[in-house]
């Protein structure tokens, strides 16, 4: 508890605390949209149609009439659960490879990396779309596909970290006491890479927001019923003009969750370099 | 002292393979050149000569960092540790003076909680460093504090032989004394050997009982630090102790 409260004073700057309150907000709200929204988002003539923002209707209603606030929430529940899944895989498993390749080196180094080089020599939209015309769509699907997608970067920036920490000093000496592979690799190093992996970590859920709403616009992910965001913005581009609204605030939900995270993300990079100062 | 041995060197020949890349012809560049002699239970090996003679590399060899080309290692003891040179890298950034100093017993792992922290409050009071100093984490702490933490973590799990590579010359003056005396007293109290590595030769002449001069990798004068100095064999150790 107390290193929490200390971890929060160190990052104490008006980046994170943004970052912090917007996500927190946004968070709140996908939350709630998952067990309540102030209208069934499928149910059609839920109002009028196409009507504009009032306060029966926040985010007013579609050609439907269902409550775009309503189908905003449940949609930006679907697209974090999705940036997070892929964050959680790609983060996990590239850090994992990021890890063994950077500490051991050698030749699995040189193949893995080498690798990962072919995989991020393809646009990871291309390669995402690959993927899902072989697994088929869907949100599961999308999320594992992104996920894979996502290892290479973080796998970069892992090897990296753990490669410049492999012979310091304290992990020699962590060595010499006899600690093994595993207990240097995560326990001795691993925190010291912290401050590199959790920026690339705000970078990657933001790129996943992006991925995934451009597969739903796309139509790649989710279907109908059941729309993320970026299929929600698809919906809106064939009402631009009769419903402006529709767009906007679709898009505005993304760019806040991108925002939010970006912010916390710039915040954790910036606290560091003030530590270092 | 006594006449036991804490370490033995034997013919021991060691290098660097340099580029070559992944196909091209690597070069061997020979470090340690034969190297021989031994350290006794309780005694400070004094290791001096210019930079790049191989004074790290032969330290590193002993503690099996670096993997000999040739020749034998001995040790007699168990688990020698090191102390470095620069005491900012050497203890680990992310955590608390506390944590560094109970890892060693958990790694070693026959300790529970009340035991390891009864431990490290004995170590803690040898290398006289004030119980506030568990809850600070390295950076917070100044050289010479550092180093103390430095070689109370490399004592906690109890060898008898420590590598001391350079320990006190980044350092200034004042303190440098003080981390001196702590290690003298150490090695009377403890029993502990050392190997201590040095380019100053005030401080070895301070501290050590036995001196190795080192040129180009090969030990080209060995003595005790009182007749050594008062009468050096060699052109080379002349030099050196002209350069002073």
């Amino acid at each position: 508890m107390r290193r929490l409260k200390k971890a929060v004073r160190d990052h104490r700057n008006g980046c994170f605390l943004a970052g912090c309150v917007i996500t927190g907000v946004l968070l709140a709200l996908i939350l709630l949209g998952a067990f309540w929204t102030p209208y069934d988002p499928t149910a059609m003539m839920a109002g009028p149609k196409l009507d504009g923002p009032s306060l029966a209707h926040l985010f007013g209603t579609d050609h439907f009439g269902r409550d775009i606030f309503s189908r905003v929430l449940k949609g930006a529940g679907v697209t974090a659960l999705v940036a997070a899944g892929t964050v959680v895989i790609g983060g996990v498993c590239g850090t994992l490879i990021g890890a063994l390749t950077g500490y051991f080196g050698g030749a699995v180094d040189e193949l893995l990396m080498r690798f990962n080089d072919t995989i991020t020599a393809f646009p990871s939209i291309l390669l995402a779309l690959v993927c899902v015309t072989i697994f088929g769509s869907g949100k599961y699907q999308v999320l594992l596909v992104l996920g894979i997608v996502f290892i290479p970067s973080f796998a970069r920036i892992a090897r990296t970290a753990f490669s410049s920490l492999r012979d310091a000093n304290f992990v020699q000496s962590a060595r010499l006491m006899g600690a093994k592979p595993a207990r240097i690799l995560f326990v001795h190093i691993l925190p010291n890479t912290l401050h590199v992996l959790l920026p690339a970590v705000t970078i990657g859920f933001n790129n996943a927001v992006l991925a995934e709403a451009s597969m739903s616009f796309l139509g790649l992910c989710g279907q109908p019923p059941e729309a993320s965001l970026g299929a929600l913005l698809s919906e809106a581009q064939g009402m631009l003009t009769t419903a402006p609204w529709y767009a906007l605030c679709t898009g505005g939900m993304i760019v806040a969750l991108i925002f939010g995270v970006g912010l916390i993300g710039e915040g954790l990079q910036s606290g560091r370099g003030e530590r270092n100062a | 002292m006594t006449d036991e041995l804490a370490l033995s060197v034997r013919h021991l020949t060691c290098g660097y393979r340099a580029g070559g890349g992944l196909w091209g012809k690597a070069v061997r560049q020979e470090v340690l050149r034969d190297v021989t002699f031994d350290i006794g239970q309780g005694e400070i090996l004094g290791l001096v000569g210019e930079s790049g003679t191989g004074k790290s590399t032969l330290a590193k060899a002993i503690l099996g960092m670096v993997k000999p080309h040739s020749g034998e290692i001995i040790h007699y003891t168990r688990r020698p540790q090191m102390i470095f040179q620069d005491p900012y890298s050497s203890l680990n950034p992310a955590y608390t003076v506390a944590w560094i100093l109970e890892e060693p017993l958990r790694i070693f792992g026959k300790y529970d909680g009340p035991e390891r922290k009864r431990r490290v409050r004995d170590i803690l009071d040898r290398v006289e460093l004030p119980e506030e100093t568990l809850d600070a984490k390295p950076a917070e702490l100044s050289g010479g504090q550092r180093q103390r933490v430095s070689i109370a973590a490399a004592l906690i799990q109890r060898p008898k032989f420590l590598v001391a590579d350079e320990p006190v010359s980044a350092l200034d003056v004042t303190i440098q004394a003080q981390i001196l005396q702590l290690l003298k007293r150490l090695n009377q109290e403890l029993g502990l050997s050392y190997l201590f590595i040095s380019h100053d030769l005030n401080v070895v002449y301070q501290l050590c009982h036995r001196v190795l001069v080192m040129k180009s990798g090969r030990i080209v004068e060995q003595g005790p630090v009182e007749e050594l100095f008062a009468h050096p064999q060699q052109d080379y150790t002349r030099q050196l102790l002209a350069a002073e």
